[in-house]
């Protein structure tokens, strides 16, 4: 088991015949994903690399059964793609694309609500089942088949984590880079249930960043829900305050968001917090009572 | 992104939202100018990219136009420091020259994103003008929060609830009503992160006025306002983070010695957190990007090298899709160009990183390699002694 995908998931590309959407759907192959199908509108009929291409989502979905999208639609676009890959009964999108206007995201939530299609993202690196299925653009071969779940707001930062993670000889179940953006799909909460309900999942780590109020949320959620060690590591601990660190959300206002409460918080709350990025793998073979 | 006051006011005004008349001024004699139009008697306002003007001495009430003269000329001859400037100031280029009104209460109204759940949110207080966290804090009964239903919009009876518990009754109230409207329409219409009147006011003459307005635009969104642009003002800005925003570069600018070059903002976050750590100070947070390219690489390298606090740089790529010799041979190139001998350590992972190590050690540059990030940013604070 795993949460989200498997060797069987079947995934479509929206915006496979762009650059990086082309580039990382072989990639996403060569790794061992079944990429069925590629859609732009307009370029329907077509083969790319002996991918067929869709007009619609729509279409994909019925000549060839996928679940799962893979969305590299550039920005003004993008929030249309994702509700396309809702409407077309999907059951993930995992959306990559980075810089999408928060008043394009606002209404894609709101009707998501109401649907059964889970989202990932957007500005994320997507979603991994080691050795079985990648929906992104992280690097695969840091990755190890294992029992940690990992969920993450961050990308390359998560690539560090899994990697240490791999070197302390912690496999991973499942790695989901929720995004850095302030609207997106899946919360931490969300994928903690999943992790939480997923047999093969023995323990989580878990990336925060400096801004917003996400962490705090997970860390009472796991106080109250959580079946399974968690450990954590949140970034941004020496960010001057008022100072966008890259991130739309990693901001610290009006001394919210700061990386020294939400550590406060998850350590109150029984989260394994490494005191140092590079004590990650080591904080979580702590909380699994491994040294 | 951030306008000043006077664009802010600006725009507000043209949805219909009442705020005082003004004029900006460049030069010290149009600031005299400007107040002989508004009577003598006036506001002058320094123009920055920061809240606390007022407390900082860069806003002031004058009685005669040769006051309003003197007290520009100070102002566009020293920097401003604000609690939210830092030490270093900022240079006021521009101020704005106000009506004075008469004011009968103050306060506080803003719209801006509510992440919780995920819908625009509206904020009002009837304790206006003051530091609004502090409200939040001390009383945060007297804050109204009103979530607006993105399909339904924002409906006159909810704005309604809120002019009410404003305390505001009568034609104001319904004046609170439209001005809400006109708000969120601004909003939604201009792609705002944050639009914030403190203080919204009622003038003794019972009229409802915007003295202030702070607005932030939603950075994804300039691709579909070609106005923006054109409305930075660059001598608000660090100059090496607007070279930094041409090649689609996160910059900002720290007080340490250490440059940093980095992909990915959390990563970039916690490589500055690390060389903290191990008694290093970082001069800069730099984001390459996720997927680091070899030209973005060079420009990074270039742009931390034009701060002469640098004393030396730090590389920290966790390429995994990018190959490592690419982005090897992307620093020995900026690093040649700008006869760089300032030490380096470079730290990558990724495909064919034996390779781009080799390329490094045999460049001729001051670099070592190393294989962690710990262990990396261990030799960079020694290698600066």
């Amino acid at each position: 088991m795993s949460i989200l995908l498997n060797k069987d998931s079947k995934v479509l590309v929206q915006g496979m015949t762009g650059r990086s959407g082309l580039f990382h759907a072989q990639a996403c192959r060569e790794y061992g994903t079944q990429i069925v199908a590629g859609v732009t509108p307009g370029r329907g009929g077509i083969h790319v690399e002996g991918i067929p291409v869709f007009n619609t989502v729509e279409e994909a979905v019925r000549v060839t059964g996928a679940t799962v999208s893979m969305i590299f639609v550039p920005p003004p676009s993008a929030a249309d793609a994702i509700l396309e890959a809702a409407n077309a009964g999907l059951e993930l999108a995992v959306c990559i694309t980075e810089g999408i206007p928060v008043a394009d995201m606002v209404p894609v939530k709101a009707l998501l609500a109401g649907m059964q299609m889970q989202l990932i993202g957007p500005n994320c690196p997507g979603v991994i089942t080691p050795g079985q299925c990648k929906v992104g653009i992280m690097p695969g071969y840091i990755h190890k088949p294992g029992t940690i779940g990992v969920v993450s707001r961050s990308g390359t930062l998560t690539y560090e984590a899994v990697k240490q993670l791999t070197d302390a000889s912690l496999g991973q179940s499942t790695c989901v880079g929720i995004g850095g953006d302030p609207i997106i799909g899946l919360s931490f909460i969300d994928c903690l249930k999943l992790f939480n309900d997923d047999p093969q999942t023995e323990g989580v780590f878990m990336i925060g960043e400096i801004g917003g109020g996400a962490e705090e949320a997970a860390a009472r959620w796991i106080k109250e829900n959580m079946k399974k060690p968690v450990a954590a590591f949140i970034a941004g601990a020496t960010a001057p305050p008022g100072k966008r660190m890259g991130h739309a959300g990693a901001i610290i206002t009006g001394g919210k968001g700061r990386a020294a409460d939400k550590i406060r918080i998850l350590s109150e709350c029984g989260v394994t917090v490494a005191t140092s990025p590079t004590k990650m793998g080591e904080a979580m073979r702590l909380a699994l009572g491994r040294k | 992104m951030n306008i000043h006051e006077y664009q802010a006011k600006e725009l507000l005004g043209s949805y219909e939202i009442p705020v005082p008349r003004g004029r900006v001024c460049l030069t010290a004699d149009q600031v005299e100018r400007a107040a002989k139009m508004m009577g003598g008697r006036c506001m002058v306002k320094a123009q920055v990219y920061a809240g606390g003007r007022g407390k900082a001495g860069g806003v002031k009430l004058v009685h005669h136009p040769e006051q309003a003269q003197d007290f520009a000329k100070e102002l566009f001859g020293r920097k401003l420091v604000t609690k939210q400037t830092g030490p270093e100031g900022l240079r006021v280029r521009r101020i704005l020259v106000e009506e004075a009104v008469e004011i009968a209460k103050e306060f506080y109204l803003s719209i801006t994103l509510d992440r919780e759940s995920s819908r625009y949110c509206i904020i009002a207080s009837a304790q206006g003008g003051i530091d609004i966290e502090a409200v939040a804090q001390k009383s945060p009964e007297s804050i109204h929060v009103l979530t607006i239903d993105p399909f339904a919009g924002l409906r006159s009876f909810q704005a309604r609830k809120i002019a009410l518990a404003l305390g505001l009754s009568g034609s104001v109230c319904e004046d609170c009503v439209s001005l809400l409207l006109n708000l969120y329409k601004v909003c939604l219409a201009k792609d705002c992160a944050l639009i914030e009147i403190n203080p919204l006011v009622v003038t003794k003459a019972g009229w409802l006025m915007a003295m202030d307005a702070k607005i932030t635009f939603d950075d994804n969104a300039v691709f579909r306002h070609r106005e923006y642009p054109d409305m930075v003002d660059y001598s608000q800005l660090d100059p090496l983070e607007i070279t930094a925003g041409k090649y689609d570069l996160a910059y900002i600018k720290l007080d340490g010695s250490i440059g940093c070059l980095v992909n990915g903002a959390g990563l970039a976050m916690a490589t500055l957190d690390v060389l903290h750590e191990c008694g290093g100070r970082p001069a800069n947070f730099l984001d390459v990007g996720g997927g680091a390219t070899r030209e973005k690489v060079a420009e990074a390298f270039k742009i931390i090298l034009q701060d002469s606090d640098v004393q030396g740089i730090f590389v920290n790529i966790f390429g995994g899709i990018m190959r490592c010799d690419v982005i090897a041979q992307g620093i020995i190139e900026a690093a040649s160009e700008v006869r760089c001998t300032l030490p380096i350590v470079v730290r990558m992972d990724g495909s064919q990183v034996e390779e781009g190590k080799r390329l490094l050690t045999e460049s001729g540059l001051n670099v070592q390699c190393s294989d962690t990030l710990g262990d990396g940013a261990q030799r960079i604070v020694q290698m600066l002694g």
